[in-house]
């Protein structure tokens, strides 16, 4: 597991987030994503994974890529992966946020 | 460092293993072998075998320092005859002995405190899962494991390769007088393949029993020529983890998809005739091909000659519905198993030997026609890994697989293209327990790859509906949605050696960081 933190940057409009929600399982090639609202402003991501070793990189960024698409700030995600492929994962954030707005 | 036939780069010799034998190739033609003269203790009239503990066998065995001692997996995830025996032993502070188990399994995980503890300093296994396998992966055996192969093992033993001093056979049921079998008692398991070698090469052979008769124990699956000693213990496994009660053909369509396809390569091969021979593997996947085979011989009306392997109540219907003349068995994999190899005469118990064993008159797996297999990884030289996964952690092993690759006429890899994100085809498996030359055709369910060795079958599969495809498009299909995986890291150490059936070292396991 890993924990990633990026911080706010100025220059966008950000949307917080206001309670926890969930998006995705625990089955094989799906992740479940688990998002929270925090105080720092920053983006936080907690992963796990089963093929952290081969693709937690992409991951990682699948993530945070959707995150600031969305244009959020202020989040804590906690990802468990069980192999699931990038518009898999994109797809739970997704979900995961809008439940969480 | 010196090179195998497949590039593989080995140092000429490891410490604790040995010389190392590079793998040249699955057939070698230096044909003439020998098998070992046993130094053993002769029974004499009214000399008595039964004792009254594992505690006095151990105190008339003599077991010291650096012995190797002998385990048959047929008890599988129940087996508590491993744990009961090194128990004893590492209380007696006996240190550095070689534990030589056909099969590891997770319920062995008490090896590991004694392997930190250097009781056990080595292990040689066909196959291995759980605690014990993660616990050698991360470097704390204390000699590299030696894998090997079902044929390889019974082949090791005879030739001398492997010398055991004490074999301790876990039998579901034994008479006074050492004659063993499994089929009756609360503790059966059926064949007994794994241990005959054990039985008639080691120094002495112990039965352990939770099930001692009245002389004689019938049937005799192994003999009273090869026992020592017969101790009664009060349980030798629990029946939960020794068989399954039944063994389900798999409902996941991708897999029911899979079996399909595979069922049409057989046909297409030609291979589908009276006298035909087949072997599987008890994964949902190997089972449902099965499936799909009956169907096809039921409709054109052919009748096998055999099946092998381990045995499930599947194959047992296949014979009772008259699909195969015989069974070949060297393990029961359920109940329904046990009870025709028990009621059936065409069901027919061969040792490991018999079964795979390259250095003999002739193993079954030459007479196999259609060998089902799985994979963990395969590369597109058709080398394939069942061996460890593809974190670098030893999580299996050969068992029958490259014995039985080696022997089919038709040698099939049934696989998902890709599991829990990570591709199956790769340019170079992680550890490469059978060579490609043994694999003919690998199915998945986006696509079909004949060994380009194999023109002969690639011609007849082109007249096919089939998706045929280089295994190299395979592996760029898998990727494309995958994505490329990033090359695990692992340090130089060498932590298991795999050897060939032959035994010959066809590569190494590194630990993993």
């Amino acid at each position: 597991m890993f924990l990633i933190i990026v911080e706010k940057s100025n220059e966008v409009i950000y949307i917080k987030i206001t309670k926890i929600a969930k998006a995705g399982t625990l089955e094989s090639n799906d992740i479940l994503i688990m998002v929270m609202p925090n105080d720092s402003g920053n983006i936080e991501l907690e992963l796990e994974s089963i093929v952290m070793q081969q693709f937690g990189d992409v991951i990682e960024q699948v993530i945070l890529h959707k995150v600031k698409e969305m244009g959020i700030e202020g989040i804590t995600i906690k990802a468990q992966d069980k192999g699931a492929l990038d518009y898999t994962i994109g797809a739970r954030v997704e979900t995961a946020i809008k439940r969480a707005i | 460092m010196i090179k195998t036939v497949l590039g593989r780069e080995l140092p000429a010799y490891i410490e604790g293993y040995g010389e190392v034998k590079p793998f040249q190739g699955a057939v070698s033609n230096e044909r003439i072998k020998t098998r070992k003269a046993v130094k053993l203790t002769s029974v004499i009239p009214r000399d008595q075998k039964v004792l009254a503990s594992l505690d006095q066998a151990l105190d008339k065995l003599n077991i010291i320092d650096g012995m190797t001692i002998s385990f048959h997996h047929h008890l599988r995830n129940g087996d508590h005859v491993l744990n009961m025996v090194l128990e004893a032993l590492a209380k007696r502070g006996i240190k550095n002995l070689t534990v030589a188990a056909s099969s590891i399994f997770p319920i062995h995980a008490p090896l590991v405190e004694h392997i930190k503890n250097e009781v056990v300093t080595g292990i040689v296994a066909n196959y291995m899962s759980g605690p014990v396998p993660e616990a050698i992966s991360r470097g704390e055996l204390k000699k590299p494991a030696l894998m090997q192969t079902h044929g390889g093992r019974p082949r090791a033993i005879e030739s001398g390769d492997l010398h055991i001093d004490v074999a301790f056979i876990a039998a579901p049921t034994a008479d006074t007088y050492g004659n063993i079998n499994g089929v009756e008692g609360k503790s059966a398991c059926g064949a007994l393949g794994y241990a005959v070698s054990d039985a008639e090469y080691a120094d002495k052979t112990v039965v352990i029993t939770d099930n001692l008769v009245p002389y004689p124990a019938c049937p005799i699956e192994i003999s009273q020529v090869f026992i020592d000693y017969v101790v009664q213990v009060e349980s030798i496994g629990d029946p939960r983890g020794i068989v399954s009660g039944t063994t389900k053909i798999t409902k996941d369509p991708v897999a029911l998809l899979i079996a399909r396809m595979a069922a049409q390569v057989i046909q297409a091969s030609g291979l589908i005739k009276d006298g035909m021979s087949f072997q599987t593997g008890a994964g949902g996947t190997s089972l449902a091909v099965a499936a799909e085979l009956k169907d096809i011989m039921k409709r054109e009306g052919v009748i096998g000659s055999f099946a092998a392997g381990g045995i499930t109540g599947y194959l047992v219907e296949m014979l009772e519905e008259g699909l195969f003349r015989a069974l070949f068995d060297v393990q029961c994999f359920d109940l329904e198993a046990i009870k025709s190899y028990r009621n059936n005469k065409q069901h027919q118990f061969m040792s490991a030997s018999m079964y795979g064993n390259p250095h003999t008159k002739g193993a079954v797996v030459n007479n196999l026609d259609i060998m089902i297999l799985g994979a963990t990884e395969i590369d597109i030289a058709f080398n394939v890994n069942v061996t460890t996964g593809s974190d670098g952690v030893i999580m299996g092993g050969s068992g029958g697989h490259s014995d039985t690759a080696a022997g089919a006429k038709l040698s099939i890899v049934v696989t998902n293209l890709m599991k829990a994100r990570l591709p199956i085809i790769k340019d170079k498996v992680t550890t490469i327990t059978t060579p490609g030359e043994s694999i003919d055709v690998v199915v998945t369910e986006r696509g079909i790859a004949v060994n380009p060795r194999r023109v002969d079958l690639i011609e007849k599969l082109r007249k096919t509906e089939l998706p045929l495809l280089t295994i190299e498009e395979l592996k760029l299909k898998a990727e494309k949605i995958t994505g490329v995986p990033k090359a695990i890291k692992t340090s130089d150490k060498i932590v298991a050696v795999v050897e060939y059936r032959d035994g010959s070292v066809i590569d190494v396991v590194r630990m993993v960081d």
